[in-house]
């Protein structure tokens, strides 16, 4: 029988995948938004097996909720992507310094 | 519902009025900068108006997970205000590149907020809160020609999304061991034994909020973001969105979290520590002016975080009287910077060419001397007045330690802010001819908030007691 837990630990390496997908990579900055994408489906796979688990739509409605924004979300990073390769040639990451300090 | 309707007019205001902006821009073209701005400029006050109308109307609308209260106005009123000074002063800097985007894109931005600020339930507080980012992120690569403007862009999203992420892990972890989403129902629970889940809860939503005031460890977007992004973007982001998450941030702490005092206090200690220090001390040898107001937005959230650590009626008051006092003080010295254009009328942004800027402009820099005296929070201004509040709240509520170390970091601060002003004062004229003239609003603005700040600012404290006891009175 899949309890709760395995949904959670599923969840949790995948959120755990995400974090060190932004924070590892050193390459390509799609590959990033592809982390965050991993992120937000880990907070999906939680909501949907609390909402089972506690016989609560509020789950589910929430999932909805963050597919959503998340395709929005998506639509914007790319946005921003397209006029930050147009002006300097690259998305790699470590290229992105034109500001320090 | 229709009765909720009417509960919400502010919201619906900024709704109708970003869309007839928007198709304003669309139809007529973006050279018609008057027509939209005022279109954007009209629905602001509109929707101001309609705030201070529902003044006084305590209610929870929607199943719950709105609030109606004058906790939310007052923090509105602020996020207004700030949005429309920003929309004001853009197409002087834009100059022919202004484009009917951006009022609409800070419209919806300030829609967003206000739902942040009125936000009691997990679900509302996500929606406005990436209603605000998303137009948040757009804005600060608005420029897209620029290659600073689109990193910032760039940058902003990456770390936005990834607090984002964090705040929802946080959100599902607190909906399923507490069994839902309202603010209220997680109190009752949080009043009971705190589990695992709960607290790794509380844990990532405060990080995710953190992200969001940048508070430090979660600011290293701020600096970056504050330079690259125009001008009028920086000013929209240090003022408008910081009232809005600090907003949030007091009542996800104390109406959902309150009972849990023991868990969430020692992190917002943490949070309040760290960021007046690095605050501080990231802002000693910084060049670029914008990048040390940065720094001195992350310094002053730590001290509007010592009176929310607080935790009690006092320390809310202190922090709503901090972010009116700050919102007026930082508007004023991101307009000052506005208006340093050299000959050319290209932005001057290098502190060390604002040397002798006393004998060019004397002006704009006995205005920015004000300012930065004030962020500093030295006594005659009244800057001061919101620090002590907050400290007083701190001490009252035995966090003496917390208030000494925030107190020592703040003499660190000061040193940063007098060197500036030791620039404009005693340094060597520097080369830069400085053009000005012909940007009236802007001088008003600077000119009416430095004398606000000045003393007469005092003369409006027991205004100022009353209006934000009846705002925190709500969450208690």
């Amino acid at each position: 029988m899949i309890s709760v837990g395995h949904y959670l630990a599923v969840s949790a390496v995948l959120f755990t995948l995400g974090v060190l997908g932004i924070f590892i990579n050193r390459k390509n900055i799609i590959v990033i938004l592809m982390a965050i994408e991993l992120i937000l489906l880990a907070v999906n796979i939680n909501l949907v097996a609390f909402s089972a688990a506690l016989n609560d739509l509020v789950g589910q409605v929430f999932s909805m909720f963050v597919l959503t924004v998340a395709a929005g979300e998506a639509a914007i990073g790319l946005a921003i992507l397209v006029i930050y390769f147009r002006g300097r040639g690259t998305i790699a990451v470590d290229d992105a310094n034109r500001m320090k300090g | 519902m229709s009765a909720d309707l009417a509960l919400i007019w502010p919201e619906l205001i900024l709704t109708i009025g970003g869309l007839i902006t928007l198709m304003l821009g669309t139809f007529m073209g973006d050279r018609q900068v008057g027509i939209y701005q005022l279109s954007a400029l009209l629905t602001l006050a509109a929707a101001a108006a309609a705030v201070v109308a529902l003044f006084g109307v305590e209610a929870t609308v929607f199943s719950g997970t709105l609030s109606v209260d004058s906790f939310g106005g007052f923090a509105k009123l602020l996020i207004y205000a700030a949005s429309f000074v920003c929309i004001v002063i853009a197409p002087r800097f834009f100059s022919g590149g202004m484009r009917a985007e951006y009022p609409t894109l800070i419209l919806f931005a300030a829609l967003g907020m206000g739902i942040m600020a009125s936000a009691r339930d997990l679900m509302t507080l996500y929606v406005g809160l990436e209603l605000n980012s998303l137009a948040a992120y757009v804005l600060a690569s608005f420029m897209r020609t620029d290659e600073r403007s689109s990193e910032a862009g760039l940058k902003y999203f990456v770390l936005g999304a990834l607090a984002s992420g964090m705040l929802l892990y946080g959100i599902s972890l607190l909906y399923g061991f507490s069994g839902t989403t309202d603010f209220a129902g997680i109190a009752k629970v949080m009043g009971g034994e705190l589990n695992i889940g709960l607290i790794f809860g509380i844990v990532f939503v405060l990080a995710g909020l953190g992200f969001k005031i940048s508070a430090v460890p979660f600011h290293m977007w701020t600096p970056d973001v504050y330079e690259g992004a125009p001008t009028p973007v920086t000013t929209f982001f240090a003022t408008a969105p910081k009232v809005a998450a600090m907003a949030l941030m007091t009542r996800v702490v104390i109406d959902a979290m309150g009972p849990a005092v023991g868990a969430w206090q020692q992190i917002v200690i943490f949070l309040a520590l760290a960021s007046i220090i690095l605050g501080a001390v990231g802002a000693i040898g910084q060049k670029n002016i914008k990048r040390l107001l940065a720094y001195s937005s992350i310094n002053n959230v730590g001290f509007m975080l010592v009176g929310l650590a607080a935790g009690t009626q006092q320390g809310v008051e202190g922090v709503l009287t901090y972010l009116l006092v700050y919102m007026l003080t930082t508007l004023g010295a991101f307009l000052v910077v506005l208006r340093l254009r050299d000959a050319d009328g290209n932005q001057v942004e290098s502190i060390a060419a604002m040397a002798g800027l006393s004998q060019r402009r004397p002006g704009l820099a006995a205005a920015m001397a004000v300012f930065l005296f004030s962020l500093a929070g030295i006594p005659p201004l009244f800057g001061f007045w919101p620090k002590y509040l907050v400290f007083e709240a701190a001490v009252n509520a035995n966090l003496v330690p917390l208030a000494v170390a925030g107190i020592v970091a703040s003499v660190i601060g000061a040193f940063y802010y007098i060197a500036i002003i030791k620039t404009m004062y005693f340094d060597d004229k520097s080369e830069t001819e400085f053009s000005g003239g012909g940007a009236i609003v802007e001088d008003a603005v600077i000119t009416a908030s430095a004398l606000w700040l000045s003393v007469i600012g005092y003369l409006f404290i027991p205004v100022l007691a009353v209006l934000s006891a009846s705002a925190a009175a709500v969450l208690f």
